[in-house]
């Protein structure tokens, strides 16, 4: 039902088609944002979360925090797993961690997933901003 | 630009000269009869050995597996590295250097043309793109051929001359320079996992067997009127026993020979001499291949010699270089090309105290000296399969002196010393026989018309070394000799002065050679090929052959055929 | 109006160069045969993202500037740094990449490809253990097994299939396309009954789609073609596959080891590994086993997750003991269409592939530390040059903000998120639409690009711009030798 919950996942990070498209079309087109300011989760987490899909939920890992809009991934069943393709969101939450090898994690991260109706979800420049200072 | 080399001890066997004090003179980058003494640039050579700069005819210096084999083996780096200097790019060797190195140290030696011996045509711009990024020396590449859909089709219906027009097709679309084929019919048989085991042994799917591949390539080459002979990597390299192999490998074009010319090039013959039925009972079959060589005169080759050292295997043998990875646990490297070939790349160390790898050491030397004729065999490692190419200087006092020899012979296994001919082979080569299987030989084999030698209008690519063989012995001061050659006083590429003192005084391009080979019906065969490209590549007909853009300095060298 | 035929497309490793384009004023107006990213980037490259002019910051804001200034500004910043990080290459030409390389060795920085957030550790493992691989033609002529572990061709490669693998015409080996066709006709038959079902009963019947206890089926047995896919969720890819194996996120390395036993015909005593019941797996290593040619495709799901590069370490290891038995291959699944081409340009002019470091003159390899994420983590690296790339967007967020805080110069066609950032903004041309080059496919094919329209006025390509830079570098380095 309508319960606040927060759930344990394993977020991963990748390439989706609409991803690979929109970067095409450019990286500040709404095509591309579209495209990487989401997540993929198994229904049955969505209503473990009490959440209908296209709304907001907030991502939160040790390394920051993110709002990205929830949709129901057509890649069920993963329990427990979430999908943010890659991107400016998905990188506020990854593990910059290069184990002394260079490659940081981008999959396979331990997060909190809760649903975040009233916080809004950002523009890029608002993101950009709020990461970096300058956009 | 005027250059003039006086008062050396010039060593030119294809023009006959042994060691005459006589100069050199040089002219708008080839050599001439006189120049204005007072207007030229001179360079004394007094109590110094001029030669012709050096010829490679085999060094893997270029292209697809030689990259991957850079990239497999970073630790081969990491030791040695070249700074950035104000004249030259910064780099890394040992056994497989880098493309700037790569060129500073064969110009260091006093060398100026090299052969890469292996292009996977598919691959040929990679091949270009790293020689054209190779400085200094002149180079060229020979494609793959001996496993070629192509080629095995036609030669299996009988068709020559269109095994022939599409051959020089493909050479001209690689910018190649010889037909090379290796382990012909096993680099098919290896796409399945599979290998042949002699040259009558029938390749799997294709119904022809390795015999009649190089006999078919050989009628094509001659068809062609190519320069080279086919250059031939045989069956069965690396096992026990193969040296049999080679001995049918060569005799089976003998009849194809013309009036005493050359129809086959054996190459790295060290790696096909092996005597034997396993490791165990392995031996040099040095002194059969050297008795077929002596009494034929169809055949050159090249030695392959093995240097003690940690180096890297690299051929087109890819059921070779598999075997070796099971035999050494080393790490390994395949990559089969489709259509036409496949490589593998396995590093490897050379020991003395090894039974193996000390006899290995022993029949690469026993070839060299137990073949009379110095226009025969050649000096290579196969680099970098039997070592580096900076070992020339190395292998050059094992063949000028016994005392060498025998220092190493010292070191070695005591069972491979005792079985080695080399404590009953007084030969020493001279410095006339050194030029001609260092540069001579090998251009003349290659059919290179202005290398290798300094008569009137060849290429004023020249090597001063400083060596005086009027005050110095080989045989005794082989140290001082191996420095010479190690450093060359004086490198000219093109009349430039290239080296000085063993430093490298200017990165200059050097030029890529290859075949414009001209047959009748040229374009009923690229018709044909457009037709059939998609059945057998990946790739689109067009983006296919190398465009003339890929050379740094592009040097075609027109070739009539006889199709 | 004319149709420009045999294009090679510049998006992804596939390098596909079957693409027709037709060419109307000046524009691209079609595409035939490609992907819908081949498509987007053919169609809408000259959208408004594209960058005009060049730009340098002042007072804050982007303005424009001419050519030559922006240039006069980008080498100051490269000649003054220290230690500058010069990033990017996958999606330029090798032509670029080598004057990069040479603009690398004369400032004294670090140079690094993209490969150092893809398949860094996939060469790193290579580097200790080799790799049994071949051209992507050697697969369609022969291979009947073809397996994609962590990878999903559907999503970042769409053309890799019908290309090269399972659904493409080899000479020993037909296409797949028809078994895949009957397979998804009669899932669609079964799917539209249990809806009906569903809605007359209001029961729930059981589902079909939990592959994560499936029983392999009789085809990946057959003869002919089989494809199986193995990854942490049932992925588009997985939907195609004769056998989908469902590995639980981060147990690759166990999963992998596993097939290294059962390769072997030794047994394993646990029931499960991964998430899979051991007998299905005993059935896939038959397959593995028993097949002509196999091949295993890999991409980021091993690169990145759990053990990393001991991932890859693990499936060389399988592959390279597959053949012990038979023909196997395994090759990386390439995400940008040159960063194999970047790999190999470092390689034979430094002899290194990728995070290579030229501050002392000469080249230094050590990935962890001398690579792109490691040095802007460790706040070392006091200016960029970015080409060809979005590390602003693709870099986690930490290493992206000390990219961000030094001075940056950006070469690039569109205004995509670092450039957004960049102190000096250069645009260049398309390598493969309006500026020519040489790419290397993701196996080692070097294909050339076209130039098919004319770029927008001003604007020239990577290559040259860098030799701009490179040439007003050396001025100043000379003129602060003369003032010294």
């Amino acid at each position: 039902m309508g319960e606040k919950q927060k759930l344990r996942m394993t977020l991963l990070t990748g390439r989706t088609i609409e991803q690979g498209v929109g970067k095409e079309c450019g990286k500040t087109s709404r095509e591309y944002v579209e495209s990487v300011s989401i997540c993929y989760m198994d229904p049955e987490d969505l209503k473990l979360l009490g959440i209908k899909e296209k709304t907001n939920i907030q991502v939160s890992t040790d390394y920051g925090t993110v709002v990205v809009t929830a949709l129901k991934s057509k890649r069920a069943p993963h329990p427990g797993v979430i999908f943010i393709p890659y991107g400016p969101w998905a990188n506020v939450v990854v593990d910059p961690e290069t184990h002394g090898i260079g490659m940081p994690s981008l999959k396979g991260i331990p997060a909190y997933v809760e649903p975040a109706p009233d916080k809004p979800l950002m523009s890029l420049k608002e993101l950009l901003r709020q990461n970096f200072g300058k956009c | 630009m005027e250059l003039l080399i006086k008062n050396g001890f010039v060593y030119d066997p294809i023009n006959g000269v042994n060691g005459e004090k006589m100069d050199i003179a040089i002219k708008d980058g080839k050599i001439v009869e006189k120049v204005n003494e007072r207007r030229a640039k001179k360079i004394d050579a007094f109590g110094m050995v001029v030669m012709p700069g050096g010829v490679d005819i085999h060094s893997h210096i270029a292209g697809g597996k030689v990259n991957a084999g850079r990239l497999l083996r970073p630790e081969d780096h990491f030791k040695d590295f070249e700074r950035k200097t104000t004249v030259t790019r910064s780099g890394v060797g040992y056994s497989i250097p880098s493309t700037f190195t790569t060129g500073y140290r064969y110009a260091r030696m006093g060398w100026t043309t090299v052969m890469d011996p292996a292009m996977p045509p598919l691959e040929a711009k990679h091949t270009h793109e790293e020689l054209s990024d190779t400085p200094i020396i002149d180079k060229a590449s020979y494609p793959l051929l001996g496993d070629w859909w192509f080629v095995l089709e036609y030669l299996r219906d009988g068709k020559i001359e269109e095994c022939a027009r599409h051959v020089a097709w493909m050479i001209k679309a690689t910018k190649g320079y010889a037909i090379k084929i290796v382990n012909p019919g096993g680099l098919e048989a290896w796409g399945f996992g599979r290998n042949v085991e002699n040259i009558d042994d029938p390749v799997p799917n294709f119904d022809i067997t390795p015999r009649e591949i190089i006999r078919g390539l050989c009628k094509v080459n001659k068809l062609l009127n190519l320069p080279h002979t086919i250059h031939v990597h045989t069956n069965n390299l690396g096992r026990p026993g193969n040296y049999i192999t080679t001995l049918e490998t060569m005799d089976c074009v003998e009849d194809l020979a013309d009036d005493g010319k050359p129809s086959i090039h054996i190459t790295h013959c060290q790696f096909n001499a092996f005597k034997g039925d396993d490791w165990r009972t392995f031996e040099s079959g040095a002194e059969d291949i050297a008795n077929y060589v002596n009494t034929h005169s169809h055949v050159t080759m090249d030695m392959g010699q093995v240097i003690f050292t940690d180096t890297t295997t690299m051929t087109a043998d890819g059921p070779f270089q598999y075997m070796l990875y099971t035999l050494s646990g080393k790490k390994w490297t395949n990559h089969d090309v489709e259509t036409e070939t496949s490589a593998g790349i396995v590093p490897f160390s050379y020991k003395r105290k090894n039974y193996v790898h000390a006899t290995q050491w022993s029949i690469g030397l026993e070839l060299a000296l137990l073949i009379k004729d110095p226009w025969k065999i050649f000096m290579t490692t196969d680099h970098p399969n039997g070592g580096p190419f900076t070992a020339y200087p190395r292998v050059i006092t094992w063949l000028m002196s016994r005392k060498a020899r025998e220092a190493t012979l010292k070191k070695i296994n005591p069972k491979a010393r005792s079985r080695s001919l080399l404590p009953s082979i007084d030969r020493e080569l001279s410095l006339y026989e050194i030029a001609i299987v260092t540069r001579a030989g090998q251009a003349k084999a290659l059919g290179l018309k202005n290398k290798g030698h300094l008569g009137v209008g060849a290429d004023a690519d020249i090597a001063i070394y400083n060596f005086n063989p009027e005050t110095m012995d080989p045989s005794k001061k082989y140290k001082a000799l191996r420095r010479a050659f190690k450093r060359a006083t004086f490198t000219i590429k093109g009349g430039r002065v290239v080296v000085k003192g063993g430093e490298v005084l200017k990165h200059v391009e050097g030029a890529t050679v290859w075949l414009d080979v001209q047959t009748s019906e040229e374009a009923k065969i690229t018709e044909d090929m457009k037709r059939r490209f998609k059945e057998y590549w990946t790739v689109e007909f067009e983006n296919y052959p190398v465009s003339e853009d890929y050379l740094a300095i592009s040097q075609p060298i027109t070739v009539k055929a006889d199709v | 109006m004319s149709v420009v035929k045999a294009v090679t497309c510049p998006v992804c490793g596939s390098l596909c160069d079957d693409i027709e384009l037709t060419i109307e004023d000046g524009k691209v107006v079609k595409v035939k045969n490609g992907c819908a990213m081949c498509e987007a980037k053919f169609l809408h490259y000259n959208s408004e993202h594209r960058v005009l002019k060049p730009l340098v910051r002042k007072n804050g804001e982007l303005v424009k500037t001419t050519l030559k200034e922006a240039i006069r500004r980008a080498a100051e910043i490269l000649a003054e740094a220290n230690y500058p990080l010069l990033y990017g290459w996958s999606s330029t030409s090798c032509e670029a990449i080598s004057v990069g390389l040479e603009l690398a060795e004369e400032v004294g920085g670090v140079i690094d490809n993209t490969a150092v957030i893809c398949h860094g550790p996939s060469i790193l493992s290579i580097q200790e253990i080799g790799i049994p691989s071949c051209t992507l033609g050697q697969i369609r002529h022969r291979a009947d097994l073809v397996v994609y572990w962590g990878s999903n061709p559907w999503s970042a490669h769409p053309r890799h299939i019908e290309r090269y693998t399972a659904f493409s015409e080899g000479r020993f080996e037909k296409s797949a396309w028809r078994n895949y066709v009957t397979k998804i006709k009669a899932l669609i038959g079964r799917k539209k009954i249990q809806s009906a079902v569903k809605r007359l009963i209001l029961k729930k019947p059981p589902t079909l789609s939990s592959q994560m206890e499936s029983k392999p089926v009789s085809s990946i047995a057959r003869e002919g073609r089989r494809l199986i896919v193995i990854d942490v969720r049932r992925t588009k890819s997985a939907e195609m596959a004769d056998y989908f194996v469902q590995v639980e996120p981060g147990k690759d390395y166990e999963l992998l080891q596993a097939f290294r036993v059962l390769i072997r015909d030794q047994e394993l005593e646990v029931d499960r590994i991964a998430g899979v019941p051991v007998e299905y797996l005993e059935e896939v290593a038959d397959a593995m086993v028993n097949c002509d040619f196999g091949v295993v495709f890999f991409g980021l799901g091993l690169t990145m997750s759990g053990a990393k590069m001991r991932n890859i370490d693990a499936a060389l290891s399988l592959i390279r003991d597959l053949n012990m038995r038979t023909k196997f291959v395994i090759m990386p699944m390439r995400g940008h269409f040159n960063v194999t081409g970047a790999n190999m340009v470092f390689t034979w002019q430094t002899g290194y592939p990728y995070a290579v470091d030229f501050s002392l003159g000469y080249p230094r390899y050590n990935p962890g530390e001398t690579s792109a994420i490691d040095v802007l983590l460790r706040e070392e690296s006091d200016a960029a040059l970015v080409v060809a790339s979005d590390p602003v967007s693709s870099f986690p967020k930490k290493a992206a903000e000390h990219l961000v805080k030094n001075p940056l110069v950006v070469i690039d066609p569109h205004m995509n998120v670092t450039a957004q950032m960049a102190d000096v903004l250069i645009p260049s041309a398309f390598v493969g639409i309006d500026a020519e080059g040489t790419a290397y496919r993701m196996d080692h094919v070097p294909i050339p690009l076209k130039k098919v329209v004319n770029p927008p006025r001003g604007i020239l390509p990577d290559e040259e711009i860098l030799r701009r830079i490179l040439a007003e570098v050396r001025k100043i380095k000379s003129k602060r030798v003369e003032a010294a």
